[in-house]
């Protein structure tokens, strides 16, 4: 029997390279670390009662939402601002795309008033892709439809490793509908890149058998694995996004996947839990779950602003850089 | 009218089993003879190297007129065929309004005429306004000029108006092509359903949706006797059913689309919507299926699927954007990148495919080199490299996956009607009687 060799810290990803962030699918294991890193880093920051850093001064970044949201949205704005970053929200509701206007020249128009970063939020898988390939700034998914969520995904796995001080060899549950959502696509990609295994569970209308190519475990009876769980991740339903009739009920979904205390009792007693929000109480999470002692739903919250930070600053080496030096 | 001369090339007429080096005589808008003549030639194109046979054949593209002319008209389509090697096209019905009576049909063939580039043959729509509710006047559009008919863009989701629309027009002995896709299965669908749709989170459509419509219309013709054609096949199950089908006799031919035997779904990874196509982009297995068709006569024809759409429509969200590629002017080289090159099939194979099958599918006089056929005549260089260029493209739109490829063979000179309409860039023809014309 041979031993395995013991893990050899990664080297940091000097220099930074990206000028984007679109998805957790494209990085590295050494870039995911090095935001990681930074994103600790930036945590005291946040305990200071100063805490502002000025390394965002006369920059603009820009939120381009064209889906509701408003913890994400409010989560980069503060990172930029305490970055000392300019802000400006643009929201689809209140623009001139129910004029008729493109999302392109939507985006050249922002562009064209200054926007170093775009932080953008669009139902479509792809969007901010399409932006990276016509704009000059750098852009930043913040979720494209059913695809990535990458600072959602950063920031469970700084949740983890902050809570479990490890990530490899965790085994991680995904619980709910992985079909339609970006949460789960880069909570999938950033963990197996780390290390983990990861389950996904849900009824099969939800979870295609063919995500196991991804590396992945799919189960659909959430009691049979509740036990090997080191962390549970429990996904919205996306009700915007699900053409419907996918499960028969609310009631019989929660009857399944629900997270009660019961099934809390389960597994082991170091559980740690985890939801993206916003949750919907009483479906996917019971009351005393959320806000019992294995959840770290809040922790998960602040986590989130310093990721942002750190993903603000990792990327703004790379603002100034023109598409064509990329060889794009 | 002149008299050509085409010398020395490999002259390929699968209608008359012919592969040999020889000349082509063309003359009074007709072919004069294969070998030689005892005419005087006006013109003399040496096509040593080249292949020579009859004008190809496209029975499946999208031309736009009327209603999106932004997007491609009947003169600048016409115009794209003959670019790439095409001389008679069937322009699907999928228009706005559709081309869905007497009147509509003979605009599409006035258009035509007035362009002068390759011949187009109209497709009537099989329903009133391609709403799938009645049957549209197919009696009037076959005397306006329809050889078939189809609601392609949509199928005919109704099997009770399918099995009607097989059975009137046996009156005609009309063939149906049908757009297989039970609508049910993929609703917000933008690709492929499967691992790549699922890894990317887009809304697939499945393969399914494919196979059961063949499955149904099969069996629809076979109860009627009608005569249905299975537009761009792109499953291996709709192979498996086109081929089961044929061997019991029921009267079902398939087209292959070059974007189906060349490209898998995995080309969505950029969700670059050049490779949003309907039916999408399948997998490996359904690509090697498709090319086993191809091979063993299953699929008997190849078609573009010609779709252009101007380039502000295709520069949007994945979803958004509509579906469908250029194609007449990449025909040529992706069939010697996807079929000929892999050593799939045959020139001889590929022409049949592309000239005397797809005439006998429409029941028109072409796709062939017999003396007195019309002279329709395209010239192929089988071994020239070049870079596919979408800007360079003579279709109005731009939307190809294919731009900036590597390929081999073009059409060289393309001849409708005994006259010389099109000659690829640095090709020249003198007319020897009178040089300055």
């Amino acid at each position: 029997m041979s031993i395995a060799p013991p893990p050899t810290p990664l080297p940091p990803p000097t220099p930074w390279k990206l000028k984007h962030l679109l998805g957790l699918e494209e990085l590295s294991i050494q870039e995911i670390t090095a935001i990681l890193d930074t994103a600790e880093s930036f945590g005291e920051v946040s305990k200071r009662s100063r805490k502002k850093v000025p390394a965002l001064q006369g920059r603009i970044v820009f939120n381009l939402f064209f889906e509701n949201s408003t913890r994400t949205r409010t989560s980069f704005s503060l990172a930029a601002k305490r970055l000392s970053a300019d802000t400006q929200d643009f929201t689809a509701s209140v623009s001139s795309l129910s004029k008729g206007e493109t999302f392109i020249d939507t985006a050249k128009n922002i562009e064209a008033m200054g926007a170093d970063v775009m932080v953008v939020r669009h139902p479509t898988p792809g969007a901010p892709h399409l932006l990276a390939r016509h704009v000059s700034s750098s852009i930043i998914n913040a979720g494209d439809g059913a695809h990535e969520h990458p600072t959602q995904g950063l920031l469970d796995l700084l949740t983890i490793r902050k809570k479990k001080k490890k990530i490899e060899g965790l085994t991680v549950g995904l619980v709910g509908d992985i079909s339609h959502s970006r949460v789960a696509r880069s909570n999938i990609w950033g963990l197996t890149k780390l290390g983990a295994h990861v389950i996904l569970c849900g009824p099969p209308t939800l979870v295609p058998k063919c995500l196991e190519k991804l590396g992945c475990e799919v189960a659909h009876r959430l009691d049979d694995v509740m036990h090997r769980l080191d962390v549970v991740n429990v996904l919205r339903i996306q009700f915007e996004r699900a053409a419907g009739g996918q499960f028969p009920s609310v009631a019989e979904y929660s009857h399944f996947y629900g997270m009660t205390q019961a099934r809390i009792d389960m597994a082991r007693s170091d559980l740690l839990l985890l939801a993206p929000g916003p949750i919907n109480r009483g479906v996917e999470l019971t009351p005393e779950v959320a806000d019992g002692p294995n959840s770290a739903i809040l922790e998960q919250v602040t986590n989130g602003l310093a990721v942002r930070m750190a993903v603000l600053h990792l990327l703004s080496g790379k603002f100034d850089q023109k598409p064509s030096e990329m060889g794009l | 009218m002149q008299t050509i001369q085409i010398q020395g090339g490999r002259v390929i007429d699968p209608s008359q089993n012919i592969d040999m080096i020889t000349d082509v005589w063309l003359g009074r808008g007709r072919v004069l003879a294969i070998g030689g003549s005892s005419e005087t030639a006006d013109i003399v194109i040496d096509a040593t190297g080249l292949i020579v046979c009859p004008g190809l054949i496209d029975v499946h593209v999208h031309l736009r007129e009327p209603g999106d002319e932004p997007d491609e008209t009947i003169a600048t389509g016409a115009a794209s065929a003959l670019a790439g090697g095409v001389t008679s096209v069937a322009c699907m019905p999928n228009t706005r309004p559709a081309i869905d009576n007497k009147g509509a049909a003979e605009f599409v063939v006035l258009q035509a005429q007035r362009a002068g580039k390759a011949n187009v043959y109209p497709v009537g729509a099989v329903s009133k306004g391609r709403e799938g509710l009645e049957l549209a006047e197919l009696g009037g559009l076959v005397e306006g000029g329809a050889v078939a008919f189809t609601d392609d863009g949509a199928p005919v989701s109704s099997a009770s108006l399918m099995r009607r629309a097989l059975q009137y027009a046996l009156m005609f002995d009309k063939v149906i092509m049908q757009h297989c896709q039970v609508m049910e299965l993929t609703v917000g669908g933008v690709m492929n359903e499967g691992f790549e749709s699922a890894r990317l989170g887009l809304p697939g459509m499945p393969a399914a949706a494919e196979d059961i419509m063949v499955a149904r219309d099969i069996r629809l013709a076979e109860i009627t006797g009608g005569r249905v054609h299975i537009q761009h096949v792109s499953t291996s199950r709709a192979v498996e059913l086109i081929s089961e089908g044929r061997r019991r006799g029921i009267r079902v031919s398939g087209e292959a689309c070059p974007h189906h035997f060349t490209l898998t779904d995995e080309c969505l990874k950029d969700f670059d919507t050049n490779f949003k196509m309907n039916p999408p982009l399948r997998t490996a297995d359904d690509v090697a299926a498709v090319i086993d068709g191809l091979r063993d006569g299953t699929l008997e024809l190849l078609a573009t699927d010609h779709a252009p759409h101007a380039r502000e429509k295709k520069l949007r969200e994945i979803d958004q954007a509509p579906f469908g590629i250029v194609g007449l002017e990449t025909l040529i080289p992706i069939t010697v990148h996807g079929l000929v090159e892999p050593g799939h099939l045959t020139w001889p194979e590929v022409i049949r495919k592309l000239t005397i099958a797809p005439a006998e599918l429409l029941g028109i006089p072409k796709g062939t080199l017999k003396p007195g056929a019309d002279a329709d005549v395209t010239i192929i260089d089988p071994n020239i490299k070049w870079k596919i260029d979408p800007t360079k493209f003579v279709s109005k739109s731009r939307n190809t996956p294919y731009g900036g490829w590597d390929v081999k063979g073009r059409a060289h000179t393309v001849i409708v009607n005994g006259e010389i309409r099109y000659t690829m860039p640095g090709v020249e023809h003198r007319n020897r009687s009178n040089p300055t014309a």
